[in-house]
C-alpha cells in the first residue's frame, strides 16, 4: 500500500468537479459550452476511477481509457451536430434551438 | 510535499472549471477548462496513473479541446452578450449542484481502511493491504513491466473484446460526424 494515497480527497475533488460539470450544463445556454461542462464531467469521473484503481488494479485505468474514446467520439460527433445547427439558424444558442418542441 | 502538489493541483482544477463555467467567452472557457484538464492529469500521475496522466494530455487536450477551439472559431461565436439562463435556472442549479456537493463531499471522509471495511464487510479493521489484492498485483505488474505493459496486458487479454467494441463505435463516430457535416443536412 503507498504512503499516500489520497483516496477521500480525490474521490471529494472528484465530486466538486462533477457538481461544477452539471451547474454549467444547467446554466449556460452556449451549445459549445455546454459540451464542454459534459467533458469537464466525464474527467471528473476519470478521476475517480483513477483514484479507486489504486485498489482495484488496473481495471479502473482501462476503464478510464474506454471513456477517452466515448468522450472523443462524443466530441467528434456533437460537434458536428453543433456545426449543421448553426448552419440552419446562424446561433448556438440553445433557445434559439427549439424544432421539437410541440 | 506530495499532499501540496496534490492541492495545489486541485485548486487548479477546481478554479479552472469553476472558470469555465462562468466566462461569457467561449475561447476562455475552453483556455480555463485546459487548465483544469492538465492539473487532472497532474493529479493522475500522482494517483499511480502514468500513461492515462500522458493520454489526458495528448487526447483531452490535444485533440477534444483544439477540436473545441477549432469550432469555436470557425463559427465565430466568441463575441456573445451573456448566456446564462434565468433565474430559475440559477435557482435549480444552485439546488441540484448544491445537494450533489453536499452528498458527494461526504466521500471526503473516506480512507483505504475505510473502504477495505466496508467490502470485506468486516468491522473497521479490516486491512486494506490483504482485502486490495488486485491493487498490489497491480503494482506489481508495474514494477515488472512497467508502466505501459502493466495496463497493455490485461487491455488486450482480460478487456479484449470492449476494445475491439470501442473500434466500432469510433468508426461509427466518424461516418456520423462526417454525414452530419455535409452541406444538405
Amino acid at each position: 500500500m503507498p504512503e499516500n494515497t489520497f483516496l477521500g480527497p480525490s474521490l471529494a475533488l472528484s465530486a466538486i468537479l462533477f457538481s461544477l460539470g452539471v451547474a454549467g450544463v444547467l446554466l449556460r445556454r452556449n451549445a459549445i459550452v455546454l459540451f464542454m461542462c459534459v467533458e469537464l464531467m466525464l474527467n471528473a469521473v476519470n478521476l475517480a476511477f483513477i483514484a479507486l484503481a489504486q485498489f482495484h488494479g488496473a481495471g479502473g485505468q482501462i476503464m478510464v481509457l474506454f471513456v477517452m474514446t466515448v468522450a472523443a467520439a462524443e466530441a467528434a460527433v456533437g460537434l458536428a451536430i453543433i456545426l449543421a445547427i448553426f448552419r440552419h439558424t446562424q446561433s448556438v444558442d440553445l433557445q434559439n434551438i427549439n424544432l421539437l418542441r410541440g | 510535499m506530495a499532499a501540496f502538489v496534490f492541492y495545489l493541483f486541485a485548486a487548479a482544477a477546481v478554479l479552472g472549471a469553476a472558470m469555465c463555467v462562468l466566462q461569457r467567452n467561449p475561447v476562455a472557457s475552453a483556455m480555463w477548462l485546459m487548465s483544469t484538464m492538465f492539473s487532472l492529469a497532474a493529479i493522475f500521475i500522482l494517483l499511480g496513473a502514468e500513461l492515462i496522466g500522458i493520454l489526458q494530455v495528448l487526447v483531452y487536450v490535444g485533440a477534444i479541446l483544439v477540436v473545441f477551439l477549432f469550432v469555436i472559431m470557425l463559427l465565430n461565436v466568441a463575441r456573445t452578450s451573456s448566456d446564462l439562463r434565468g433565474p430559475a435556472s440559477l435557482g435549480a442549479t444552485v439546488v441540484v449542484a448544491g445537494l450533489l456537493v453536499v452528498e458527494l463531499a461526504a466521500l471526503w471522509q473516506y480512507t483505504p481502511r475505510r473502504l477495505a471495511a466496508d467490502i470485506a464487510q468486516a468491522p473497521a479493521f479490516a486491512d486494506p493491504a490483504r482485502v486490495f489484492a488486485a491493487g498490489a498485483a497491480a503494482r506489481q505488474a508495474t514494477a515488472a513491466q512497467g508502466v505501459v505493459g502493466a495496463l497493455a496486458a490485461p487491455l488486450f487479454q482480460t478487456y479484449l473484446v470492449p476494445f475491439e467494441v470501442t473500434s466500432v463505435l469510433l468508426l461509427a463516430a466518424i461516418i456520423g460526424a462526417v454525414v452530419l457535416a455535409k452541406r444538405n443536412i
